[in-house]
């Protein structure tokens, strides 16, 4: 099993975090892990993403062209990024700021609302843990116990006490994420 | 107990940096290194093993500050990014004069002048052909993952301690600022001074003793002196060609097109062998893991195998020369790599050398 994922949005919206759990639940489950940022000027405000490999085997390249799923959080990063799923590949997108939806019939598309439904829950920051129960659900390459191993790997001492409310979020994104048709 | 961790590459460097036992720090930061100094000052090592890491007033303070722990002959690491490098060539070259072991790390950014932030390997020239003035060279180990940054500051210790001589870890942006799995060693107790010298002779300035004074100097006005300084430095640099060369080959047995790539573009372009082979076009990689010594033996024999060989670097052609040199024109060497901080593809590796040597 290798895993190609990118995940793209805005600086501030838990984009490389989201990579850095994902990264470290490979790690609980034995697997080969490459976590690569796109770091620079570009975080500040603008757009962040960052592609995490898992894999069984050894990875080569931590650098990619094209993925097997794409997590897309904000519309520069639909842009960049609809293109770059593999045929047969996954597209995962928050609907929420997108006005240019995904057209590709090659790939299969899902939503999932997570902004809307961290708002619901009270706490906005959980949205990316919401999107990525999304891609969990759609992807179940890690198991949920051990994300949340993962998360308190990622997590410093002072947000330990956040694990509950983020194993709900993500728990919440398996429950909401929606298969997207396109429409012409 | 050795431990895995999830860790950047600079990260990596600077624990693994503790755990082996090295003395003292001088750095300075700037982007893509700056993890290195800010893990050391966060982990406060004089509280774990002695360690001492001080952030100089600048690269060239730091340097310096290098040349002068090194005499004592105690293990010292400093660490940069390209014009932190650049700024640190005047006392790399009196560090190697004066034939001291140190070991500098480059994470290497887009040049020339301050030129970018994002990752480059156009610190090549920089790094084997010199770089400071004179006749000297550097040992280069250029690691390829988060788990080499880690290793490698062992082994780049060994080398320099083996031949008084400094030692380049070259890395760039994509290894010093990616996170893998990293498998960290037990930690290393540091030497004391009376081990140092069981292991290493007695070279090192160490204070009043009754043995004969040890002058540490890049300076000798007798030329007949500096001459036999001059041979003695071409005598280690020749015994690190024999002794020392590191490099891998990848599906190089069956090769008929060959990819020479370290670093990250090594690693990319791993990935570029596994798309040519599910497309039927027998590519091996030859990474070379010391860029001096350099595998020219090697690359020499292979030049008999293969049709041509694609120099795989992210800069406008550096290596290339070494290829072409090791290769001795038997073959036709292209070279192919983005620049200006932008990384190349597996992809856009393949079709450059589709481009270049089969269609």
């Amino acid at each position: 099993m290798t895993e190609e994922i990118i995940i793209a949005g805005f600086g501030g919206q838990g984009v490389l975090s989201m990579g850095k759990i994902l990264a470290y639940s490979g790690i609980i489950q034995n697997q080969e892990v490459s976590w690569m940022p796109s770091y620079g000027p570009e975080m500040r405000g603008g757009t962040a993403n960052v592609t995490v490999i898992l894999s069984d085997q050894r990875i080569s390249s931590p650098y990619l062209r094209v993925f097997d799923t794409a997590i897309i959080l904000n519309q520069q990063s639909m842009d960049k990024f609809e293109n770059e799923v593999k045929p047969g590949g996954i597209l995962i997108y928050d609907p929420n700021g997108i006005t240019h939806h995904p057209t590709r019939t090659d790939i299969a598309i899902y939503q999932i609302k997570g902004t809307e439904l961290a708002q619901q829950m009270g706490n906005k920051k959980i949205f990316n843990m919401v999107v990525l129960g999304g891609y969990l659900k759609i992807k179940p390459i890690i198991k949920l116990e051990n994300v949340v191993e993962g998360l308190k790997k990622s997590l410093s001492e002072r947000y330990q006490n956040l694990i509950p409310l983020n194993k709900e979020a993500i728990i919440k994104g398996m429950e909401h994420v929606e298969k997207y048709e396109a429409v012409y | 107990m050795s431990e895995l961790k999830l860790m950047k590459g600079n990260e990596a460097l600077a624990e693994a940096a503790i755990r082996a036992g090295v003395d003292a720090y001088f750095g300075y930061p700037i982007t893509p290194q700056s993890e290195v100094i800010e893990y050391l000052m966060y982990e406060q090592p004089e509280k774990r093993t002695g360690m001492v890491v001080l952030q100089a007033e600048s690269e060239i303070a730091a340097i310096n500050m290098v040349y002068g722990a090194a005499s004592t002959g105690k293990r010292v690491l400093t660490s940069s990014s390209s014009p932190g490098i650049s700024l640190k060539l005047e006392g790399i070259s009196y560090i190697a004069g004066a034939e001291l072991p140190a070991v500098i790390v480059n994470v290497v950014r887009g040049g020339p002048g301050l030129g970018t932030i994002q990752p480059s390997q156009a610190d090549y020239f920089q790094s084997v052909k010199g770089g400071g003035h004179g006749d000297y060279k550097l040992y280069v180990l250029a690691p390829a993952s988060v788990q080499e940054m880690a290793d490698f500051v062992e082994d780049a210790f060994d080398i320099a301690f083996k031949y008084r001589a400094p030692v380049l870890i070259l890395s760039d942006g994509l290894i010093g600022q990616m996170m893998e799995k990293v498998t960290l060693k037990p930690q290393k107790e540091r030497m004391s001074n009376q081990e140092l010298i069981e292991k290493y002779g007695s070279w090192a300035v160490t204070g009043k003793t009754n043995r004969q004074r040890n002058i540490i100097t890049s300076l000798d006005l007798q030329s007949e002196k500096m001459e036999a300084r001059v041979h003695r430095l071409m005598a280690k640099y020749a015994q690190m060609e024999k002794e020392d060369l590191r490099f891998e080959k990848i599906a190089c047995d069956d090769a008929e097109y060959l990819i020479v790539a370290y670093g990250s573009s090594a690693r990319i372009a791993q990935k570029t062998v596994e798309l040519a082979r599910e497309k039927g076009i027998k590519v091996g990689l030859l990474r070379p893991i010391t860029l001096f010594p350099f595998p020219k033996k090697q690359l020499f024999e292979l030049a008999d195998q293969v049709k041509g060989i694609l120099s795989v670097e992210l800069n406008a052609g550096q290596m290339i020369e070494d290829v072409q040199i090791a290769t001795q024109f038997k073959v036709p060497v292209e070279h192919f790599g983005r620049t200006g901080g932008i990384i190349h593809t597996p992809e856009e590796i393949l079709e450059a050398l589709e481009q270049k040597f089969i269609k």
